[in-house]
């Protein structure tokens, strides 16, 4: 593909150098939505980057215009300043080198779980046999436990095998950046504990730079390398970057009991109280 | 208690039919059992209580007219000729019968007189393609037409026509309306430059669009005498029953829920794609509960038009009835309005089926 070109040169076009760790750079961003009592600042100075192979959550008060970030990042909004640059080249609209893993699960119902994840594999492997790309589909639903669900009718599927699904069909395009919108806010406490530890050991095999949008503080630090906090909008910004030093893979145990686990904890908790 | 005696030897002599029953029916329990009795013991009660709020109705008016009868006879001619119209009427002579809403048993007499009919006229059209077999092949082998049987249509004949013409309709209503509700449902412009059209051409009625049928296929027959009316009918009919289906396509291409736009989007799918694998079938529900719509609505206008278009239909038939004004014309116009009623019902069901199997969210659709 023609981005992997463009990484040995690491220049954008402003000519600024990019260390070639960058694998998703945000620059001056900025988000306005005009009203009838004038402009709406929702995201403005916004200023993020991003390295590769790196799990970054963040986190924030809702309203603050995570999701719209989000949602810029995957090109679905327009920017209304600044700039979103991938691997150095800046992001123009939608594409499949970023895979979206939305709030609601987000499949055709009619399609059955293979067809789900077949209608992007399809889209990006166009150039393999049709027997090699259902193996990719297949792959993907079993690494997430649905081996016995690829006929199921996406509609007869839970909420919880649904985002599983949801998570195969992000992981099966193999993009370069993943992004994550809440993608367990609607589950019980149960099942979200389930689906994230399927998604980190995922993306323990694949580390492709992920990006997740959550309410939740434990999710935030179990599964992040960084925490990024985002005051509260209007013209929200970063607030704040917590790393999180936990070693790789982890448990869900071993993070619990660190010592540094409730320092972590408090420290996201007293930027949210604020 | 006798009931469940009579219900305990049939369940022994049918023993062997268990399993296969245990297979077909989803556990049997008493309670549903009682429950099902108790729902048809319901249904088969209303059914008496029409029948007889019927039956009494028609005996009233009956009554109420013979009495008129009796009356004027006697005001206009003396008490002779009241004593003789009297007589005329109980005696059952059919030329001094009132003429009034028919009795329940009337109607079902008329039934079967017009079952026999069928059956008769089945038979004269047999024997005459008998008659005429070697005639024809002749006629064909010359080149010409051959001669087709042209007698009465019987009530079933009738009936085939109009649910000929309401398919063919249907059809047409689901070739025009269904494209173009895809086309405007993707296209904001399309559906804008589009809606005053749908908006005043929605609510004409049956008869005008007849009218408009009429001028338009009237001229392009013109010097062929072949008949016309068929053609007539379906298209009106098409016309008229196309707007539910055109609307609610539109409406539903128009309104795919935003998640699968973006997944699509996210997914680079071509338009193609796109249309195909996602808006179309996110819509189906919606386009099937239009066509289902559109089914009973050219149901309903059949026939008013196939008595305007002259087509040899139900509508017709009720209106030729009505004109007759027969000893049994009465009760055959009601035979015709339960059969209308029964095939309406049975279209619906027949659509709620399809449209269920179409739908992905199984408790949709009432």
């Amino acid at each position: 593909m023609s981005t992997e070109t463009t990484i040995d040169k690491s220049m954008t076009e402003n000519g600024i150098f990019y260390p070639s760790k960058v694998m998703l750079d945000l620059s001056k961003l900025k988000k306005v939505y005009p009203t009838p009592k004038g402009d709406y600042v929702v995201l403005e100075d916004l200023d993020l980057q991003i390295m590769k192979e790196e799990f970054v959550t963040i986190i924030g008060h809702s309203g603050c215009g995570k999701t719209t970030m989000l949602s810029m990042i995957a090109g679905l909004n327009p920017i209304s300043g600044g700039n979103i640059a991938v691997l150095g080249n800046p992001v123009k609209g939608p594409g499949p080198d970023r895979g979206v893993i939305f709030q609601s699960p987000s499949l055709m119902p009619w399609m059955t779980a293979l067809q789900n994840v077949m209608l992007g594999v399809n889209k990006v492997f166009s150039h393999a046999t049709k027997l090699q790309r259902k193996d990719i589909a297949k792959y993907y639903l079993q690494k997430v436990g649905l081996e016995g669900a690829f006929d199921k009718k996406a509609s007869e599927l839970s909420q919880g095998m649904q985002q599983r699904v949801g998570i195969a069909r992000a992981f099966a395009i193999k993009p370069k950046v993943l992004l994550l919108d809440e993608p367990f806010g609607m589950l019980d406490s149960l099942t979200r504990g389930e689906l994230q530890d399927i998604l980190i050991e995922i993306w323990n095999k694949e580390k492709i730079t992920a990006v997740m949008i959550t309410h939740d503080v434990d999710e935030a630090i179990f599964l992040a390398d960084r925490v990024v906090m985002m005051t509260s909008g209007p013209s929200a910004k970063i607030g704040d970057i917590l790393n999180i030093d936990f070693e790789r893979p982890r448990t869900r145990k071993s993070v619990l009991e660190h010592n540094d686990y409730y320092t972590y904890r408090k420290h996201l908790i007293d930027f949210l109280e604020h | 208690m006798e009931q469940d005696i009579t219900l305990k030897k049939e369940g022994q002599s049918l023993a062997f039919l268990k399993p296969l029953l245990a297979k077909i029916t989803p556990k049997f329990q008493k309670g549903d059992l009682l429950a099902w009795l108790k729902k048809t013991g319901i249904t088969i009660l209303s059914i008496t209580l029409f029948l007889g709020l019927w039956h009494m109705g028609s005996k009233a008016l009956y009554n109420k007219e013979a009495d008129f009868k009796i009356e004027k006879a006697l005001t206009e001619q003396g008490q002779a000729a009241a004593d003789a119209e009297r007589a005329c009427i109980e005696s059952g002579e059919s030329s001094c019968q009132p003429n009034t809403l028919p009795a329940p048993t009337q109607v079902w007499a008329s039934l079967q007189s017009l079952i026999a009919d069928h059956k008769v006229i089945t038979a004269d059209k047999a024997a005459f393609a008998e008659k005429m077999a070697a005639t024809n092949e002749k006629l064909i082998a010359q080149g010409k037409n051959a001669i087709v049987y042209t007698g009465r249509a019987s009530f079933i004949d009738i009936v085939l026509t109009s649910i000929k013409t309401v398919f063919a309709g249907f059809l047409l209503a689901l070739l025009i309306a269904v494209p173009i509700g895809i086309i405007i449902g993707l296209s904001p412009t399309l559906r804008s430059a589009f809606n005053w059209f749908i908006q005043i051409f929605k609510p004409v009625s049956p008869v005008v669009w007849y009218l408009l049928v009429f001028m338009i296929v009237k001229t392009l027959y013109i010097g062929d005498n072949s008949d016309n009316a068929f053609v007539i009918s379906f298209i009106s009919v098409g016309l008229c029953a196309m707007w539910a289906t055109l609307v609610n396509t539109a409406m539903g291409v128009s309104s795919v829920d935003k998640d699968y736009i973006n997944v699509a989007k996210v997914l680079k799918l071509g338009t193609f794609q796109k249309v195909f694998k996602v808006i179309l079938p996110s819509s189906l529900p919606l386009i099937f509960t239009g066509l289902r719509i559109t089914l009973s609505v050219a149901w309903m206008v059949l026939i008013a038009i196939e008595l305007l278009a002259q087509s040899q239909g139900l509508g017709l038939f009720v209106w030729e009835e009505f004109q007759n004004g027969a000893n049994d014309s009465n009760s055959k116009i009601i035979v015709a309005m339960f059969v209308i009623g029964i095939i309406g019902f049975l279209l619906d069901r027949l659509m709620l089926t399809v449209q269920n199997m179409v739908s992905f969210n199984k408790n949709e659709g009432v």
